[in-house]
């Protein structure tokens, strides 16, 4: 007793707005600043390429998007980090590619319609090729699911984790074997020709082998694709889990699983959708990566993947929005970084940006303050 | 396919299992007595470190060569001390997440802290510099002071955001390092004519000085990973559990990186960035394995079984029970991760002089799942269960497996990594608490305290 | 609102709770408790559900900060400690949905209790000198001597999720005396017992109090406990203390009753 009451005495309760609770502010203030300071010099040194490199960022970032959305719906119902998502995003890369490269797809419209427009015949390829890649990608997710961590439900969550951790293991091994996908790049052919626009007075059109000028910005339809489809994607899954049937049971299922249940709502069902969903969205960020970056390996999926996956941790898990916002800032981080600091740095640069905000908000940049309840 | 090949390499694991079934069970031996004249001696202390030492030796005779034949081939003893190696990383981790519940995926990054830097020790010495060890030396001592200090003067403040004790943690160890090298540029010049060269090993590098050195760059090390360990964790353990996992993931990864531009990005060119350290002294003998490993197990049970190792295991329970039975909850927490990453980084020490070459590869995300697998197939929060894993996981995978599958084809043995993560979804499904669950054996078995005979109520007359 | 006189004004109050407000948000738990209690008294604090008395109990031990007010015990300010360091200084305190440590035996969780007084460090436990072997015999002996007192010596080694409800009940009482508190907060402790259960419950309450020097606040909704037992009674509703007093006054208390049935229901009784 006499112990707390000599404490009582030296004892000093540090208030939010007190030197000592400012220091740690300062440290993070002056991280702050400095990263201000390298961006703002860069923008002023070359404004152009600055712009050209957040264009660049950007691209990136709507591809990891599309993973994250898969990450964040999946954490946001079962809890589990789903590790095999960017094993699943790499499949549907390596799907498009041998549906591009071996079975000629994405030229079916021009082969059965001889005088359709080119552009709608290639519109219509491609999306022949990302409906197969997520259908073969959905199917995949399924069956990981009902395999792997069905069984698993009511065990511990680590069980769930180790094996998420194993079949990610095993799609990326069985994926470097020779015959299957083997460990080399592989170069990947475009379902659609690349066709490149700079801005400099005006919009464009690059012509092959000619140079842009210096000062300009360029960017390609590829980009425009990308965002199209993350756009759209986006706006699909909000009106999906706002407004439809399926999207009430999963909000529910998120929120309750025993009262779901008891609520009427199948829960394995939902729980099946959502790793579907997630592994649609995550074939079609495949198939938009490959396009972008085109030359895949088995590995392909895994930086991608941890990527998305900080990014909707950074965005706060479980929240849509948040996984769209944490891809940009993962987006531009890497870029940014590489362009302006150095490429090899660019993922611990990243994990620093997730660390510094978990610990101004634990739970995300839209994450909800998790309630402890004594 | 060759059936004896199959058949010994079986025999292996089992009896490497065996062997440590055996030496836990000699060192919980208890109550042997034995009569000289007319008075009772208690010996079981003196059968227990017996028992070691048997063990020391019976390993010891298995690798010296007879002429040509060892019982354990030069492919064995790989084996063996990855496996030892491997023994107290997962023990590290096992007692952070098995024991304490805290899910981190960072052990492999403290693991790489400690192997670089052990190495980067001895690699220093042999070459006629001593000033890896003594900066090492002195910043580690320095700052662990440093650290006592700060804590001693934040015992009296409450609510203080964690970020800004963090920050006084980062400025005290800062200069502690800052004084560290400045004290290494004074002291080795004095010390490095008694080196010599690498080719003209001076009066401190013979062979007995060389071991102490390697003893202490393997012990500064792990205090090294320690002390950053307390710093990362100081900050971060704060956040929730797999908000922990995930930025712990983010430690292992961004030690990875460190390591590959260790040449561009951090001033040590010896240490060759992403193609490698080459030319670390290979100083681990069985000796020095055996004896770390040891250690760390002897520690680990000792503070497992404890008042302390109760609080651990109250914190992974619940938390607010554990702070309402008045547990320092954040103390216990950042207490375990410290020496959990102690005891990885002596393991790296230990890492880096048997295998004499480091590349960034061996510390990557990927095989930093290694140990978590590990203590979840022997079984969190079990001692026994993450030793025989350890050994019977290596053995098997990278003995028997890697030669089977080399039977069949040059290409077969890249299946083995098909086939285990098969057998660990396998094991998921049929024994998701691992296979010994929580069960120890032997000396780590935690003391059953018999039911004693009731005393009348009356007689207690205070808690 | 009648105030009840201390059952030992002569002494010094061994907690003082004075306006004691929490907010969560713009919600607001608890608003302007006070509450003094003497040693060795056996004080009940009841109210409907919701009323705010387990956030009472949380800022008394320090798991929330309060938003306002003061908690003296023994004439120190526990606002600010850390929750070991207030149940350090003398307070225990169970839970109302039970939290014990599920996965180890009922020895280790009574054990665990005494870690902040096991008198050995990290040194020694590494070492395994005599000195850690000595405590760790006393923490035993302590223990034991608590699990018999609680009538669980024979669940000793039983691991404690394994045992009936009521026995986890005791084991929570007998891990928070084992915090050697002067005050011992319950909460809820008879939550699920059956009536048998509920009598020997009544009767070890008692004989606690009486034979450790025991100090309990309890927080309850079985009236029978309640009224049973405690000398003095602290009734809530809506954060706020409605009626304070003696069992007897308390039943009598029109508010009580229209806390509890709702208005009208005062008039009908």
């Amino acid at each position: 007793m006499q112990t707390i009451s000599q404490k009582q005495k030296s004892i000093h309760i540090v208030t939010p707005n007190s030197f000592l609770a400012w220091i740690g502010k300062f440290l993070l203030i002056l991280i702050a600043l400095f990263a201000l300071f390298v961006l703002a010099k860069n923008l002023i040194a070359k404004p152009t390429l600055f712009a050209q490199n957040v264009l660049d960022g950007l691209k990136l970032g709507f591809v990891y998007a599309l993973i994250a959305l898969g990450y964040t719906m999946v954490y946001g119902i079962v809890k589990l980090i789903n590790f095999a998502h960017g094993d699943v995003f790499m499949v549907g890369a390596f799907v498009s590619f041998f549906a591009v490269e071996f079975l000629g797809l994405h030229v079916w419209p021009i082969a059965v319609f001889p005088d359709i427009n080119p552009l709608l015949a290639n519109v219509l390829g491609t999306i022949t090729i990302i409906l197969l890649s997520m259908v073969i990608c959905v199917l995949l997710a399924i069956t990981i699911e009902r395999v792997a961590y069905k069984p698993l439900r009511d065990a511990p969550r680590i069980a769930a984790l180790i094996t998420a951790i194993g079949v990610s293991f095993f799609l990326e091994y069985f994926g470097l074997l020779e015959f299957v996908f083997s460990a080399r790049f592989i170069p990947y052919k475009r379902p659609f020709e690349e066709m490149t626009w700079y801005i400099k007075d005006g919009i464009h059109q690059v012509e092959a082998g000619v140079t842009t000028p210096p000062g300009s910005i360029t960017f390609s339809n590829i980009f425009v694709v990308i965002v199209i489809a993350t756009v759209l994607a986006q706006l699909f899954l909000q009106y999906l889990v706002r407004r439809t049937k399926i999207g009430i049971a999963m909000r529910a299922t998120s929120f309750d699983k025993p009262t779901a249940r008891l609520m009427g709502i199948n829960v394995d069902q939902v729980i099946s959708f959502t790793f579907g969903i997630g592994a649609a969205f995550a074939a079609l960020g495949g198939v938009l990566f490959a396009i972008a970056y085109p030359s895949i390996k088995t590995l392909m999926g895994v930086y991608p993947g941890l990527k998305a996956f900080v990014a909707a941790v950074l965005g706060g898990i479980g929240s849509i929005p948040g996984a769209f916002v944490g891809a940009l800032i993962m987006g531009q981080a890497e870029i940014l970084t590489s362009a302006y600091v150095s490429t090899p740095m660019r993922d611990a640069i990243a994990f620093s940006i997730l660390i510094i905000v978990l610990l101004i908000r634990p739970t995300g940049i839209f994450g909800e303050p998790e309630k402890e309840k004594a | 396919m060759d059936i004896t090949t199959l058949l010994i390499s079986f025999v292996k694991i089992v009896a490497v299992v065996a062997y440590f079934y055996g030496l836990f069970w000699v060192m919980g031996i208890k109550g042997k007595k034995i009569q000289l004249g007319k008075k009772e001696f208690d010996i079981s202390i003196l059968v227990n470190i017996f028992g070691v030492f048997i063990g020391f030796l019976l390993i010891q005779l298995a690798l010296t060569p007879f002429g040509s034949f060892s019982i354990l081939t030069n492919f064995d003893r790989g084996l063996l001390f990855q496996a030892c190696s491997m023994v107290m990383v997962a023990l590290g981790l096992n007692l952070i997440y098995g024991f304490n519940g805290q899910f981190s995926l960072g052990q492999y990054g403290f693991y790489g802290i400690g192997a670089y830097t052990a190495a980067d020790i001895t690699y220093r010495w042999v070459n006629g510099d001593s000033r890896g060890l003594i900066v090492v030396g002195i910043g580690t001592i320095l700052g662990a002071v440093v650290i006592m200090l700060i804590r001693k003067f934040l015992t009296n403040l409450r609510r203080m955001p964690v970020l800004s004790s963090f920050t006084l943690y980062l400025i005290g160890s800062v200069l502690a390092g800052v004084v560290a090298v400045f004290a290494g540029k004074l002291i080795a010049p004095a010390i490095n004519p008694f080196l010599g060269s690498a080719l003209q090993p001076g009066l401190l590098n013979q062979q007995v000085p060389m071991y102490f050195v390697f003893f202490l760059a393997v012990i500064f090390a792990g205090i090294f990973a320690a002390e950053v360990s307390f710093l990362f964790g100081l900050p971060v353990l704060s956040l929730g559990s797999d908000y922990f996992g995930i930025a712990t993931l983010g430690f292992t990864i961004v030690v990875y990186t460190l390591m590959v531009n260790s040449d561009t990005i951090l001033p040590f060119p010896e240490m060759k960035g992403g193609r490698g350290m080459i030319g670390i002294p290979k100083l681990t003998t069985w000796f020095w394995a055996f004896l770390f490993m040891m250690l760390v197990i002897i520690t680990m049970r000792n503070i497992i079984r404890s008042s302390t190792g109760r609080s651990i295991m109250s914190v992974r329970e619940d938390e607010i029970a554990a702070r309402s039975m008045g547990i320092d909850v954040a103390e216990t927490k950042l207490m375990s991760f410290v020496i959990g990453s102690l005891f990885a980084g002596i393991g790296g020490g230990v890492y880096a002089h048997y295998i004499g070459f480091l590349s960034p590869g061996a510390f990557d995300f990927l095989v930093g799942f290694n140990p978590l697998i590990i203590i979840v197939f022997g079984g969190l929060g079990s001692m026994t269960g993450t030793i025989t894993a350890s050994f019977g996981w290596i053995f098997f995978l990278e003995g028997t497996l890697r030669e089977i599958l080399g039977k069949i084809s040059t290409e077969a043995p890249s299946w083995r990594y098909v086939l285990y993560p098969l057998t660990l979804l396998l094991l998921m499904l049929v024994r998701p608490q691992g296979l010994l669950g929580s069960v120890e054996w032997g000396y780590l078995k935690s003391k059953v305290i018999p039911l004693r005979k009731s005393k009348n109520t009356d007689e207690v007359k205070s808690a | 609102m009648k105030t009840s006189t201390p059952t030992t004004p002569q002494s010094n109050p061994l907690l003082e709770v004075e306006g004691l407000t929490k907010y969560f948000g713009g919600l607001r738990a608890v608003n302007d408790f006070n509450m003094t209690i003497y040693p060795g008294e056996l004080v009940g604090l009841i109210g409907p559900n919701g009323a705010g008395k387990t956030t009472v109990f949380n800022q008394i031990t320090g798991i929330y900060l309060p938003t306002k007010g003061s908690v003296k015990f023994n004439g120190v300010n526990l606002v600010g400690f850390e929750p070991h360091e207030i149940t350090r200084a003398g307070i225990g305190r169970t839970f109302q949905n039970i939290r014990l440590f599920n996965n180890l035996s009922v020895l280790d969780n009574v054990r665990i209790a005494f870690h902040a007084t096991s008198g050995y460090n990290l040194f020694d436990t590494i070492v395994s000198n005599n000195k850690f072997s000595q405590k760790e015999n006393e923490i035993v002996e302590k223990s034991q001597d608590l699990l018999e007192v609680m009538k669980l010596s024979r669940f000793q080694n039983e691991i404690v999720k394994n045992l009936p409800y009521g026995e986890q009940r005791r084991v929570e009482i007998a891990r928070a005396m084992a915090c050697q508190p002067q005050l011992l907060l319950l909460d809820e402790p008879a939550a699920g017992m059956n009536p048998r259960e509920i009598l020997q419950l009544m009767d070890m309450i008692h004989f606690i109090r009486d034979n450790f020097n025991l100090t309990i606040l309890l927080i309850e909704h079985q009236m029978r406990v309640v009224m049973g037992i405690c000398e003095r009674i602290t009734v809530m509703d809506f954060g706020e203390v409605i009626a304070r007093g003696n069992p007897k006054e308390i039943q009598g208390n029109p508010k009580v009753v229209e806390a509890y049935l709702g208005k009208g229901a005062a008039n009908v009784a």
